[in-house]
């Protein structure tokens, strides 16, 4: 332990420090009536450090004897994550506010979460990875009852919480395992302990429990069942913090412990991950088809999401990684702009969330129904849309890594899930004429969706130079 | 068999009994009294292995808070527990099968167990000899040096734990009165009483 190890993790102890004098802050002083100001102030630090640690570059440093690791691929997830998180809270202020549910506890929360998933990138350790996974969900489990008064809420919140605890033990266990056979909790040690080649037997029972756990909390199926509850009770703009950061988070440390903690045994995990993949992408695109609630069709789109994001990394090359964590950039950069225009949907200031409501929604507002079809399109992966580039990118590097039937289910399982997509499409420019929808005219929403659309169309020039970032990112964590 | 191995089964059995008798017992008091037994022979446990901190902070935090917590807990709920038990016995053949299931894979799993060749060399690695140094040196140099990072990232984890107890339950009530104990100690009892001179068949 040295000034030098402090230094390292600076950004986290920059926003540790700051989400405990903003909850000393307000309970001292106004309380509630503090909330919209700590909202956009914590916004604006999520962007700051973002900056910092975006363009602050620099190489690989370790910290705390291998407990954290900075390098370019935890610096490009807690990018992504700072800056979806610091979306989601400009988004979410006017709503929650709106509605009574505008604490101040909430950006608080949401900070203390969004260190935990920095530390969950970063962490080179079992226990770093548990301590960070923890401290993300335990915010998570909060903030998804916030609404204390709904039973959907509530019932959101418990379940979140049974079914989280459940994986976390499943993960103990697991880790437990790992540490009984490597003698180590350090991802290094374990690595060095496992060899290469084949896993042997108590490994591979390490392995497969770390896995269901992560599973769980990237939401794949078969692990997937809390998600579509959780979605639609939570309220939405949780919701749509639900499906963008933790996400990238999870993914991340999925990514970082398969390969530096099982990077020798390769060939061990990448049929698991790819079962996760195959079996995430088609429950996805099937159980949305029935869904008449947009939280959950968006719940089970982001099921069918992370499928393929595990097809990158199922694949176990670094392409594979580069390919998931472009993926993961372009399905948050999405979710921002639907769920943007989600928080809109509303009649007379109460949220609707029926997809039908969306009947005839172009002739009324034919420049927000352009954008919603932009993302559509680009959720579905249709051609000239980043989206597309998105899918083609984990595709190709399954096809590179000799599993090609893996992108054929891909492809198969994609084509599905566009019905659902093109049905809101559907109902909004030939659906029957209805008054369903009225109201919703935030300017900061407007501005998300068409920032997103408008990236979604913009970005098949060079994908905002995601993929060099991506591919350094994914570099270092392979080699 | 050396007092020491006596001891040992003395406990591992109590542990198990206990255990056991926590999830079987009909009256959730007793369920909890039985929990105590069974953190206090895990305390004797991890007396015999040397690690005489661990053992003290069981007793303390487990026995000494929890349990009571726990305690209390259970005497103030008014929850039916034969009833969320027979709802339970519903699924119980179905999780015992799962449940033998697991614990055969678990067995063969253990019988070919092996751990890493450098495992031994992994664990001896570790400085620490809880049997010859006082394990609260020797925690204190784990817990506050090797793992200062771990450590402070438990308590943030503690403190959203008591962001959301506080958040999820706390309820402002405008309709009771509080203590106020400021204007209390304030008060003046020269102005707190009014003499008033009535003259007789006026009243106030």
């Amino acid at each position: 332990m040295s000034s030098a190890d402090f230094a390292i993790l600076a950004p986290e102890i920059l926003l540790a420090v700051y989400a405990m004098l903003a909850l000393l802050g307000a309970v001292y002083t106004r309380k509630d009536g503090l909330a919209p100001a700590l909202v956009w102030i914590t916004a604006i630090l999520f962007v700051l450090v973002a900056a910092w640690i975006g363009l602050g570059g620099g190489g690989t440093d370790v910290a705390f004897n291998g407990l954290f690791i900075d390098d370019a691929f935890s610096r490009f997830g807690k990018v992504v994550v700072l800056l979806s998180a610091a979306s989601i809270l400009v988004m979410s202020q006017e709503y929650m506010a709106r509605r009574g549910l505008l604490r101040f506890e909430y950006p608080v929360l949401v900070t203390l979460a969004a260190i935990g998933m920095m530390v969950m990138v970063s962490a080179g350790d079992l226990i770093a990875l548990y301590m960070g996974l923890e401290l993300q969900s335990l915010a998570l489990y909060v903030v998804a009852a916030l609404r204390r008064d709904s039973v959907k809420s509530t019932e959101a919140g418990l379940k979140y919480f049974v079914l989280g605890a459940l994986s976390s033990g499943l993960l103990l266990y697991g880790a437990s395992l790992t540490y009984g056979f490597a003698g180590t909790t350090l991802f290094s040690g374990i690595i060095e302990a496992a060899g290469e080649g084949t896993a042997s037997l108590g490994l591979l029972f390490g392995l497969v429990f770390i896995a269901a756990g992560l599973a769980f909390k990237v939401s794949a199926a078969p692990f997937h069942m809390w998600t579509p509850d959780v979605y639609e009770g939570s309220p939405t703009p949780i919701t749509a913090f639900f499906a963008t950061a933790p996400k990238v988070a999870a993914m991340g440390l999925f990514a970082r412990v398969v390969h530096d903690a099982f990077g020798g045994v390769v060939s061990d995990w990448t049929q698991i991950v790819a079962l996760l993949s195959v079996a995430s992408m088609f429950l996805g695109a099937v159980a949305a088809i029935g869904q008449t609630d947009i939280k959950r069709l968006m719940a089970y789109s982001s099921i069918n999401h992370m499928g393929f994001a595990l097809m990158g990394l199922a694949s176990g090359t670094a392409f594979g990684v580069q390919a998931m964590l472009v993926y993961m950039a372009i399905y948050v950069t999405m979710n921002v702009g639907t769920f943007a225009f989600i928080l809109t949907m509303e009649k007379d200031g109460v949220p609707v969330v029926r997809i039908d409501a969306l009947n005839s929604y172009a002739s009324r507002e034919p420049t927000k129904a352009l954008a919603v079809l932009v993302l559509m399109f680009s959720m579905a992966g249709v051609p000239p849309l980043v989206g597309f580039f998105g899918k083609f990118y984990v595709l190709s590097a399954a096809v590179q890594a000799d599993m090609a039937w893996l992108a054929v289910l891909g492809v198969i399982a994609s084509a599905i899930a566009a019905y659902y997509y093109l049905r809101i499409v559907y109902y909004m420019y030939f659906g029957e004429p209805s008054d369903a929808l009225n109201g919703g005219r935030s300017p900061v929403l407007w501005g998300f969706l068409m920032a997103s659309a408008a990236a979604m169309v913009l970005g098949v020039v060079n994908l905002f130079g995601v993929e060099g970032a991506a591919a350094l990112a994914a570099q270092t964590l392979v080699n | 068999m050396t007092p020491a191995d006596f001891a040992f089964y003395l406990f591992a059995t109590a542990v198990v009994a206990a255990g056991l008798f926590t999830v079987i017992a009909r009256n959730p008091v007793h369920s909890v009294l039985w929990l105590i037994l069974a953190f206090l022979s895990s305390a004797g446990l991890f007396v015999l292995l040397g690690a005489e901190f661990v053992a003290m902070l069981l007793i303390i935090v487990y026995v000494g808070a929890v349990a009571v917590l726990f305690l209390f807990v259970v005497m103030m709920l008014d929850v039916d527990f034969a009833e969320l038990k027979a709802e339970m016995a519903k699924y119980m053949p179905l999780a015992l099968l799962i449940g033998v299931v697991i614990l055969m894979q678990l067995g063969i799993a253990f019988g070919v167990w092996q751990s890493s060749p450098i495992a031994e060399q992994n664990l001896a690695a570790r400085p620490e000899d809880f049997t010859n140094a006082a394990n609260t040196n020797l925690l204190g140099q784990l817990i506050y040096d090797d793992y200062l990072l771990l450590f402070q990232l438990a308590g943030l984890i503690l403190l959203v734990a008591m962001i959301g107890a506080i958040v999820l339950t706390l309820r402002h009530r405008s309709d009771v009165k509080r203590q106020n104990v400021v204007a209390q100690m304030m008060r003046d009892p020269a102005k707190a009483m009014e003499l008033k001179d009535v003259k007789p068949g006026q009243g106030l």
